[in-house]
């Protein structure tokens, strides 16, 4: 069970999640600080530890559009945040995906900010409400890449197995 | 069963005859570029060579290229330290295709690799940055990606786990009115099919007006494809690309030049017939927030940007400098150029196109992305108002979440500059 934290619209941008003028910040482990960081309050809650991991935000369609910024997934991830959205922008989920970043495609979802909700794989229970949402499943493309707990031990595995297969010959 | 562009390109860089859209592939790939994020895609390529025991070492030097545009000359040190860690990175790995702060041959990422040859027809491009959806001008699948999906790119030379995708047809009809350019179509083609109406899609862009529109103009429009949630705009190779492949690229070797299969299976097509279009005009703070230019209202600027990855090249500087070439900028409106290469700021010199601009009021800067992702060149205050050739509105984009950006072609811009308030060239400043 985990707390929905903060609700948005339609359309969040990655100039929203993680705006611009902090891209020269890149590594993951110092991106969290400006998780919408034009949202001050919202920003100062993360930043003060009182969310609890696993917290959820309640997003529209199309959540993550425009810029290819990693940072916009890792500081999400630093946080330990959960996305429940309408849908989502092509590179803002494969780079969550990439990252380890939990993504949920919950095309009707309903919740309000406070609201309890119960993330299932094929459904999302609102426990506040009482009412259940149908879960789409992630692009099958990138299964192996979730299995493998990240792009990185993923590609890591195939550079290894390279390396193996050319010892071999 | 006919195959779309993307289809028959995924074909070629997977060594297959056929695949088909919903099929997972792995495309080799032939040109994987990134900009300043290569200090990030450096890290994570780093990280997946950690405990392996093996010499961290690109999969091949000649395929990777690496521009600085988005903060030049450095705003910071933080930056200007992530760009020294980048040049000792590319010195050790010999990486060739790399364009440093010059004013020789630097310029905006999405310039340089058409106008060096970098990109060919029918083959797999990839970008750290979401508007290398351009390339697709060129007749290249060409898409954006993250940077620990470019670090596995560096290590293995290829995607992992594409999905090919489906393809919605754009078919371009008409002839375009006056002071009607290629921004205009794509703007309303974003606001026509909304801001995710094509995500997980590719834009194939087909018709008449499409065949007549030249390079520069088929680069702005699958720049903004993107905007539709597009992978990738492409347009089908043909004369033009030949054309500008061999006379303003330099491009020797060989060139293959194919279309899709006319049986294809596509998506949805969409005709739009361009003899009707007006200037357009993308409202805060969406860019599918699309209106004509005459039903936007009076709108008054603060600051004007011409330039980018989407408008800065020579014939947008030249449509500027021609409506602005003897008059003069509006007091209280400041105008930034920003030119997509320096390649083009020294045609735009020559020309005379820059003393124009300059005469009449505008700021020439020094090619980049400058202030079209707030990090620098002309933020904008509280409550002001910007009218702009880049390609995104969104709150914030220009480094201030308390002001408006609007976007338009170069010829709403120059004529806007004029009257300080958006303006429809048609009618010109009054």
């Amino acid at each position: 069970m985990a707390r929905v934290v903060l609700k948005l619209g339609d359309d969040i941008s990655t100039d929203i999640i993680y705006p611009g003028r902090f891209m020269a910040t890149v590594l993951p482990t110092e991106t969290p600080q400006y998780a919408f960081a034009d949202f001050p309050e919202f920003n100062a809650r993360l930043k003060s530890g009182e969310i609890p991991p696993g917290s959820v935000v309640v997003a529209g369609k199309n959540f993550g559009c425009g810029s290819s910024r990693e940072q916009a997934a890792s500081t999400l991830k630093g946080h330990e945040l959960v996305i429940v959205a309408k849908n989502f922008a092509r590179i803002f989920l494969q780079n969550a995906i990439n990252l380890g970043l939990k993504v949920v495609v919950c095309p009707e979802i309903e919740a309000e900010e406070g609201d309890e909700v119960e993330i299932l794989p094929d459904k999302v229970i609102n426990k506040t409400t009482g009412k259940e949402f149908k879960v789409e499943p992630l692009p099958k493309a990138r299964q192996a890449i979730i299995d493998a707990g990240g792009l990185i031990p993923y590609t890591r595995k195939l550079l290894l197995e390279k390396a193996a297969s050319r010892k071999k010959a | 069963m006919g195959l779309t562009m993307v289809e028959k390109i995924l074909a070629r860089a997977t060594g297959r005859k056929a695949v088909r859209a919903g099929e997972v592939v792995e495309p080799k790939v032939s040109l994987a570029m990134s900009h300043e994020n290569a200090a990030l895609v450096i890290n994570q390529f780093l990280e997946i060579y950690k405990d392996t025991g093996l010499m961290p070492k690109v999969w091949d030097p000649d395929k990777i290229a690496i521009i600085f545009d988005h903060r030049v000359p450095a705003e910071s040190s933080k930056t200007a330290t992530n760009q020294k860690k980048i040049r000792e990175f590319v010195a050790a790995q010999k990486i060739k295709k790399f364009h440093d702060i010059r004013g020789d041959e630097g310029g905006i990422c999405h310039q340089i690799l058409p106008e060096n040859g970098y990109i060919l027809p029918g083959t797999v491009v990839v970008g750290t940055d979401s508007h290398t959806t351009s390339h697709g001008a060129l007749g290249a699948f060409s898409f954006g990606i993250g940077a620990t999906e470019m670090a596995s790119v560096w290590t293995l030379g290829r995607v992992l786990n594409v999905e090919v995708p489906r393809t919605i047809k754009v078919v371009a009809t008409g002839k375009f009115q006056r002071h009607v350019l290629p921004k205009d179509f794509i703007l309303y083609l974003i606001g026509l099919i909304t801001a995710e109406g094509a995500n997980f899609k590719v834009l194939e862009y087909h018709g008449p007006a499409i065949e007549k529109m030249d390079i520069s103009g088929r680069l702005t429009v699958c720049n903004m494809s993107v905007e539709a949630g597009a992978t990738s705009g492409i347009v089908p190779p043909d004369r033009e690309t030949l054309r500008y492949l061999r006379e303003e690229a330099g491009v020797k070797g060989r060139i293959d030049i194919f279309g899709p299969d006319p049986e294809a299976e596509y998506a949805r097509i969409v005709e739009i017939d361009v003899s009707d279009l007006e200037p357009m005009v993308a409202c805060p703070h969406t860019v599918d927030n699309v209106k004509p230019v005459s039903k936007v209202g009076k709108v008054k600027v603060n600051q004007i940007v011409i330039g980018s990855c989407t408008n800065g090249r020579l014939d947008d500087l030249a449509v500027a400098a021609r409506i602005l070439k003897g008059k003069k900028i509006a007091r209280g409106v400041r105008m930034l150029v920003f030119p997509a290469s320096f390649r083009i700021y020294q045609q735009a010199l020559k020309l005379g196109y820059i003393a124009d601009l300059v005469k009449a009021g505008a700021v020439v800067m020094n090619p980049g992305c400058g202030c079209c992702l707030g990090v620098h060149q002309g933020a904008l205050g509280d409550g002001e108002v910007a009218l702009s050739t880049t390609n995104r509105n969104f709150k914030g984009r220009m480094g201030n979440p308390k002001a408006e950006v609007y976007l338009c072609s170069p010829a709403v811009a120059a004529a806007s500059a004029i009257t300080g308030y958006i303006t429809d060239p048609r009618k010109g400043g009054k």
